[in-house]
């Protein structure tokens, strides 16, 4: 599905990712681990189109996708979720899901005008799906309420609906489960199961939480200092010795193991 | 009696002349306040940009006048507008391409493209008076009064005259409409909800597949349109003349500063706030007062607060004291 050979992005010295290279399986969800500063974000960046990256290639599906903006990328079927949940906050619920499918006829200023009709079946069929996705997430509550408003867990569930609104081929997952609670993280791993077994949606989830990782992904990347360390199932991953060493701050004291 | 000349002295002079110009205050800040909200900078060039749409306006306005096409007793200038709005619009989009365009992809920081549109503003400052002149410029025509003084003495047997201007009474009727189809725009229509997406979010929005470059082309189109309808309704009302817009920068930014950046609603606000403060701080209040007060109080001075000279004086104040106590402005727009 996703291919990324020798990916390197430096910020002026700082090395983020330092020649990585790993495939993602069409319909698997793959999860990828690594302690803070190990390049994880920066590689979703680059991937979705948010970084140019200093050298490497990204393509999807055999087509060279490298550096292309993030809204035609998403036209491709890729998109992400921020670590950080991002909303347009001052638009409900509802509103921010109906923002997302592109392409809609009130996009141009002619039919703003004179296809006014079109427009509003257009709108109609979207708020009933925008209803049908926030009832799939349990959310169907917060419908009118400003996103700005609900809770940090609630966004990183809206995140979520975001992408059920067009037909995602593969999703980027940015840390789902910083600061939400169990319950419901669960909820949001019931959701990302049923998306992936239902829809065929590939994901890839950033993640720390080993008992989440370990629920939902197979296989799992694990990634330090900007390189792809090791790749497999996580108990094949949390036995590999260069994992721990990664883990455990010693840092990488034989480089060149890892590279050969 | 006394009390109801009182009433007409304070409407004649202070209430309708603020609402009019509230209203083109309203109109610029709205423009520099979606720049801000959506491009992100502020953008030092607008009051030149409204010359320059303005400008386009009276010189289609003279050409019609010398054909002998005229909107009966509505100034000819209405009819132009369109036109002047359309040149607007061309260079407006020109400067994006040549100049705006190329630090965008750069990314560059919003202190940058500040600097950036101070240097188009120089420019278009140029190229306006280049065309037209330095000069004052005629170009309203039709009828001049609404109400004139003399007739609403006569009709009301006051010893004050009302006079409302035909300009006054075209500047909100165009504002309210401007304003209606700005909000509807914005909040009813796709392409208004993607503006306002990009303004809230960014890179939220760049990765739900909105294109930024379509958002950008339309807040452009849009800020010429609103540009050209402030700056040709200032001229309309008081006289055409290229500098003045330059000078209207500093009403029009503490206009959006005050109401909040990036806020439309504020926008307004904020430009009938600085339109009533300055013209109620640098009015004669003798007049008002001689009816209301006793013979024996009655004020030997003009009881000015302050010379009509420092009028711009006002809006400094008016901004420094919102900076100071409440950055994000009156409905909460970006903190500056």
């Amino acid at each position: 599905m996703i291919a990324v050979e020798n990916l390197h992005k430096h910020f002026g010295g700082f090395h983020a990712v330092d020649g990585a290279s790993l495939e993602i399986a069409e319909g698997s969800i793959t999860g990828l681990i690594g302690p803070n500063g190990a390049g994880k974000t920066t590689l979703f960046n680059v991937i979705a189109g948010v970084l140019p990256p200093t050298s490497g290639r990204v393509t999807m599906a055999g087509e060279d996708i490298t550096g292309l903006p993030p809204h035609q990328l998403f036209h491709k079927g890729l998109l992400r979720t921020f670590q950080i949940a991002h909303e347009f906050g001052s638009m409900s619920c509802r509103e921010n899901l109906m923002m997302v499918p592109a392409a809609q006829s009130g996009e141009t200023l002619w039919n703003t005008w004179f296809g006014r009709k079109r427009i509003a079946e257009e709108e109609r069929a979207l708020r009933a799906k925008a209803d049908e996705v926030l009832e799939f997430l349990t959310i169907e509550h917060l419908a009118d309420q400003q996103a700005g408003q609900i809770s940090g867990g609630q966004k990183k569930l809206l995140e979520l609906g975001r992408t059920m609104m067009v037909d995602a081929k593969i999703v980027f997952l940015d840390e789902v489960g910083a600061g939400v609670n169990r319950t419901l993280l669960n909820t949001i791993g019931d959701a990302i199961i049923r998306l992936n077994k239902e829809r065929g949606y590939t994901f890839v989830v950033i993640e720390h939480d080993m008992d989440f990782i370990g629920r939902l992904c197979d296989p799992v990347i694990c990634m330090a200092e900007g390189k792809v360390l090791a790749k497999g199932s996580l108990d094949e991953i949390k036995a590999n010795e260069h994992v721990i060493e990664a883990y455990l701050g010693t840092g990488l004291k034989n480089k060149d193991k890892i590279d050969a | 009696m006394d009390f109801l000349n009182a009433i007409v002295a304070l409407s004649n002079f202070v209430l309708i002349p603020a609402i009019a110009y509230g209203s083109q205050l309203a109109l610029g800040a709205l423009g520099v306040t979606l720049i801000y909200g959506i491009l992100r900078f502020s953008n030092f060039a607008h009051g030149d940009t409204m010359a320059f749409g303005s400008m386009v306006t009276v010189l289609v306005t003279w050409w019609f006048q010398s054909m002998g096409i005229s909107f009966g007793p509505l100034p000819t200038a209405l009819l132009a507008l369109p036109f002047g709005i359309l040149g607007c619009m061309a260079l407006v989009l020109i400067t994006d391409r040549a100049v705006y365009r190329f630090y965008r992809e750069q990314k560059a920081k919003p202190v940058i493209l500040v600097i950036v549109s101070m240097g188009v503003m120089f420019i278009l400052n140029g190229v306006v008076r280049f065309i037209i002149g330095p000069d004052d410029q005629r170009f309203a025509d039709g009828e001049r009064f609404i109400i004139s003084a003399r007739d609403f003495k006569e009709m009301t047997g006051l010893s004050e005259g009302l006079a409302i201007k035909t300009t006054q009474g075209i500047t909100v009727v165009v504002a309210v409409v401007a304003v209606v189809l700005l909000f509807w725009f914005l909040n009813r229509t796709r392409t208004g909800k993607s503006m306002r997406a990009y303004s809230d979010n960014e890179d939220l929005a760049l990765l739900s597949g909105i294109n930024p470059e379509r958002v950008v082309m339309y807040t452009w189109l849009i800020v010429a349109a609103l540009a050209t309808v402030a700056g040709t309704l200032y001229g309309l009302d008081k006289s055409f003349k290229p500098f003045v817009y330059f000078q209207l920068l500093l009403p029009i930014f503490a206009a959006a500063i005050v109401g909040g950046l990036g806020s439309p609603l504020g926008a307004i606000a904020g430009g009938f706030v600085i339109a009533f403060s300055e013209v109620t701080i640098t009015y004669a209040w003798k007049k008002v007062l001689v009816y209301l007060l006793p013979d024996a109080l009655e004020p030997s001075g003009l009881v000015q607060l302050l010379s009509t000279d420092y009028k711009f004086a006002v809006s400094f104040v008016i901004l420094l004291i919102v900076l100071l106590f409440r950055p994000t402005g009156l409905f909460r727009g970006k903190s500056v």
